[in-house]
């Protein structure tokens, strides 16, 4: 099933099923409901990342060095753990200024430089050419190949075809085709292409399942398990150094590190993968999934990589076949026709996606950030006058993505032969890697400017063409191979593979390090030279503080001078249509909650600014720049006038930040002033509540010690016996009174934080003993029987010995008033509980009401008066015995149901107050 | 600032450990010509620790605050 037409067939079937995933996307998208607003979806279309070079050139690096695959995916790896402070800002900064490539976001940076725009542009489109025609070259060996079965034989020996017969020509005008239609069928002001990024998601799945399934098939069905191949690996002494290949690669751990190192930039700054994960990205949120699922998205992808490698040079022997062909070779040269087909689409659908999302991006790079700003300038075109530029936008960049394929094609043709996928790829890697500097700079530093990013970008990118591509061309034969054995001129310093003499790296790692050197070095020192512009200040600003939230309105202060509606509104119509025009401004003044101005009305510094940022969003910064610039007279800021609205602006930042501090403390003060106040109602109420019960409970023992005294005085007649009486009475209610005085001296003690407490370790069990001894007698006169339940003796609690006597002794005299004589029984029980030591006090008698069980402890409350209609005690035993008892940091409290008796239960803790303060 | 919040910071800090466990002298270490279960030390090492380094990132990005 591998004649000629059933691959063609089958290849067109492929790009017309991706073309109706992008048209139902699209479809999907103008119906509002976007089926790419998901980071699964989102994730697998920065699986881009993963072209034909993985597809097929990783198992060729692994055939030749082991593991010098690897570091493409560890470094964006590593990268992708940055992306939350990266990316992240990043996402905020494009969103923010409508950024439509990497190019813009540079140029935007730097003062909205359309020179800087156009030099990123020139860089990226040439620094990506060797990266286009990779593709092209897989693609077209891939087909080549397939077309040869059952033979197997290698492009290289079929000898080169005339440029109208080669089928990397045709598929590179195939791509080219494709794209068109996919990627600019339409203006789209926002820039999104929705249907493309659902077919690169769809794309990353389809190759993915392609490489696993020859992966597994090659690893089980034609070995015998990974174990298998490494062991047959192992036994050849060709592939034996291959097992343990860091030793023997060129530059060891330097070239891994640079590797590395390079591809954590590519990762970003690839204009393909700038376009997928900042612009056509739908919510900031999406970078949570992406963060972890891209980076096992590259681990599946590689997890087969080396049995394929090794499996390939196990099978075919050596030399034979390209290595960077095993991936199709194998499953063909075992009959495997619909395995080697899913291949051959695997790598098709590597190979497009790639194709397809970098040539958009770059063509929206060039039109925008190269030719606009051109054509703008050249007044003799008379474009400010032309109604509608939609048209010559698309046709812009249109053109755009047949040239740059063409220019891939061209590369192909001069210096493809001489490399390997991978080496071939890598060169473009490090052209991208010179966008870092400016890029990241730009972001975290504010004191990058446009002349630094020019001079470092200029020299980065002069490096690179000495070291990268100049050789390549020299190797490919089209230029004389003495320029790299004798260097130019028979000059050894400058030989472009050894400069000053440097020599022994591998030539990744050597331009790698000459070219950051050059770029990092001057972006920095020109930067510091000289003094930016007052553009520049300000965007630099705008970049680098995008988290701070910035009062509504600031970035239009920034522009003063005169503009009028309809100017504003015409420019906008010209480039995004008439109805999209007209709809984003009344969205706009909606917002801002403004009337609908009458038309002939000057527009003000907000609508001048929006205007511009959804220019932006449509031809790029700088060409939005040079537009809103020519309908409206502006007054240029001085640098000191940017710098004073800056720091205005930055103040008022401060500003509202301390107040929300300032108005934050107030309101606590205020809520801890409300609560004291309350306390201080509650202590006043508490202390009149006070003194009129202690004149009560003080006058009662009163009234009827001076009643009996007066019956005694005004009667000398009554019988001795009478008399007595009344005297035990009065001595009794004497006793009362001093005990009630004394308990009232001892509260306020308490309560005033005077009273003296003594501690000492007290043995608990000890103290139980001693006190039901000493009250022993009290209970025989009631008729009440104790028990002591006293369990193993316990570790000494840290106390005052008097004070837990006191409230012992309060907690028995209460259980033998309230048991009834002659059945009472009174049981006090000691045990352990956690880090406290617990005493209960069971008693038999009437119980205390639920109600009732937190009153009990208040003060002059008696459930006894409540119960039995008479007072027994004062009241303030079983305050006190609370205060004291959480005085040494324990808790009392009862359990009672009427009728069934009472529990009074204290704890004390073990490790004294300090250590219950803490655990709590 | 919200750009260097805890999540942030423990990602930066993976992304150091990566750099740790993908370099030089780790990688020396590994680089024997021995196998664990017929796989070479040195890729078993690879697989087993990037796989681990991306469950980590995982486990830090998608915890909730």
């Amino acid at each position: 099933m591998l004649e000629g037409w059933v691959v063609v067939v089958a290849s067109f079937a492929y790009l017309g099923l991706l073309f109706a995933i992008a048209y139902y996307a699209d479809q999907r998208a103008d119906a509002g409901r976007s089926v790419i607003a998901s980071p699964y979806i989102y994730s697998l279309s920065l699986a881009v990342y993963a072209t034909a070079w993985t597809f097929y050139g990783s198992v060729g690096r692994a055939a030749s060095d082991g593991v010098g695959f690897l570091p493409i995916y560890i470094g964006p790896t590593l990268m992708i753990a940055l992306w939350w402070i990266v990316m992240r800002k990043i996402l905020r900064i494009s969103k923010q200024n409508r950024i439509t490539s990497l190019a813009d976001f540079i140029a935007s940076r730097y003062g909205k430089s359309a020179l800087l725009g156009g030099v990123v542009t020139v860089i990226a489109i040439i620094g990506i050419l060797p990266y286009i025609s990779l593709q092209l070259k897989a693609v077209s060996n891939a087909f080549t190949i397939v077309l040869q079965y059952p033979e197997i034989a290698m492009p290289a020996k079929l000898g080169t075809a005339p440029v109208l017969q080669d089928t990397a020509l045709s598929v590179a005008l195939l791509l080219a085709a494709f794209t068109i239609v996919f990627g600019t069928r339409h203006l789209d002001a926002a820039e999104h292409h929705e249907g493309m990024v659902a077919a690169i998601a769809f794309e990353s799945l389809v190759k993915l399942l392609a490489f696993v399934a020859v992966g597994a098939w090659v690893t089980w069905g034609l070995f015998d398990g990974f174990g298998d191949i490494f062991s047959r690996a192992a036994s050849d002494a060709e592939l034996r150094p291959l097992l343990a290949p860091l030793d023997g690669v060129a530059g060891g751990y330097a070239s891994w590190v640079w590797l590395t190192i390079l591809s954590m930039l590519a990762i970003m700054f690839l204009p393909r993968q700038f376009q997928v994960t900042v612009v056509e990205n739908k919510d900031e949120r999406h970078l949570k999934k992406a963060i972890w699922m891209l980076p096992l998205y590259m681990l599946a992808i590689n997890i087969f990589v080396l049995p394929l490698a090794f499996g390939g040079r196990l099978h075919f022997g050596d030399g034979m076949v390209d290595a960077d062909t095993f991936v199709l070779t194998l499953p063909m040269a075992e009959r495997q026709e619909l395995l080697a087909l899913i291949v051959y689409i695997g790598g098709l659908s590597a190979a497009t996606g790639m194709v397809i999302v970098e040539t958009i991006a770059l063509s929206t790079m060039a039109c925008n950030d190269l030719v606009m700003p051109v054509l703008l300038r050249l007044r003799w075109l008379r474009l400010h006058e032309k109604p509608d530029l939609s048209g010559l936008l698309l046709g812009i960049r249109r053109g755009a993505i047949v040239l740059i394929l063409l220019l891939g094609y061209v590369y192909f043709r001069l210096a493809g032969e001489a490399y390997a996928l991978v080496s071939i790829g890598l060169i473009s890697f490090a052209a991208v890697a010179q966008f870092a500097p400016a890029a990241l700079g730009g972001i975290f530093w504010k004191g990058g400017t446009r002349l630094g990013a020019l001079a470092g970008l200029s020299a980065g990118f002069a490096v690179w063409l000495y070291t990268l591509l100049l050789p390549a061309f020299a190797r490919s034969g089209w230029l004389p191979i003495g320029l790299l054995e004798q260097g130019p001129f028979g000059i050894e310093l400058l030989k472009p593979l050894a400069l000053f003499g440097v020599a022994g790296l591998d030539q990744i790692t050597h331009a790698m390090m000459w070219s950051m050197a050059a770029n990092v070095g001057a972006y920095v020192a020109v930067s510091v030279m000289f003094v930016p512009g007052a553009e520049e200040h300000r965007q630099a600003s705008l970049f680098v503080d995008v988290f701070r939230q910035v009062p509504e309105g600031t970035q239009a202060r920034f522009w003063r001078g005169t503009a009028s509606v309809p100017d504003l509104y015409n420019l906008l119509a010209r480039f995004m249509g008439i109805d999209a025009a007209a709809a984003v401004l009344a969205e706009h003044q909606r917002e801002r909650g403004a009337p609908r101005k009458p038309e002939g009305l000057a527009a003000d510094a907000e609508m001048v600014h929006f205007v511009e940022t959804q220019l932006a969003g449509v031809v790029g910064a700088a060409s939005a720049r040079i537009l809103v610039a020519s309908v409206v007279k502006e007054e240029a800021l001085s640098l000191e006038e940017v710098r004073t609205l800056l720091d205005e602006a930055s103040q008022v930042i401060v500003y509202s930040h301390k107040l929300e501090q300032k108005s934050q403390e107030l309101e606590r003060a205020t809520r801890e002033l409300r609560a004291a106040n309350e306390r201080l109602q509650e202590l006043d109420r508490l202390k009149d509540d006070f003194v009129s019960t202690v004149s009560h409970e003080l006058r009662t023992p009163l009234t009827s010690i001076r009643a009996f005294s007066e019956i005694l005085h005004d009667h000398p007649g009554l019988d001795a016996a009478e008399r007595s009486r009344f005297l035990s009475i009065i001595i009794k209610e004497t006793e009362r009174l001093t005990r009630l005085i004394n308990q009232i001296l001892d509260l306020s003690r308490l309560e005033s934080g005077r009273a003296a407490w003594n501690e000492s370790l007290v043995d608990l069990r000890q103290v139980i003993e001693d006190t039901v001894a000493a009250t022993s007698q009290l209970f025989r006169e009631h008729g009440v029987r104790i028990e002591c339940r006293l369990s193993e003796p316990v570790p000494r609690v840290r106390a005052d010995l008097d004070r837990i006597i006191q409230v012992l002794m309060n907690l028995l005299s209460n259980a033998v008033k309230f048991s009834e004589p002659g059945r009472g029984t009174v049981a006090v029980s000691l045990a352990r509980e956690g880090g406290a030591l617990r005493v209960d006090v069971r008693d038999n008698g009437m119980g205390i009401p639920p109600d009732q069980h937190e009153a009990v402890f208040e003060k002059f409350r008696q459930a006894g008066g409540a119960l039995s209609g008479k007072p027994q005690g004062s009241g303030l035993g079983l305050h006190i015995s609370r205060r004291i008892v959480e005085h040494f940091g324990g808790r009392i409290w009862v359990t009672s149901a009427p009728g069934e008796g009472a529990c009074f239960s204290f704890t004390l803790p073990l490790g004294g107050r300090g250590r219950l303060a803490e655990a709590a | 600032m919200e750009e260097f919040d805890l999540r942030a910071q423990r990602l930066a800090a993976l992304c150091l450990l990566g750099a740790a466990l993908f370099s030089y002298p780790l990688l020396a270490v590994f680089n024997v010509p021995a196998t664990v279960l017929g796989i070479p030390v040195l890729y078993a090492y690879f697989f087993v620790a990037w796989g681990a380094l991306i469950a980590l990132m995982a486990l830090v990005i998608e915890r909730p605050d």
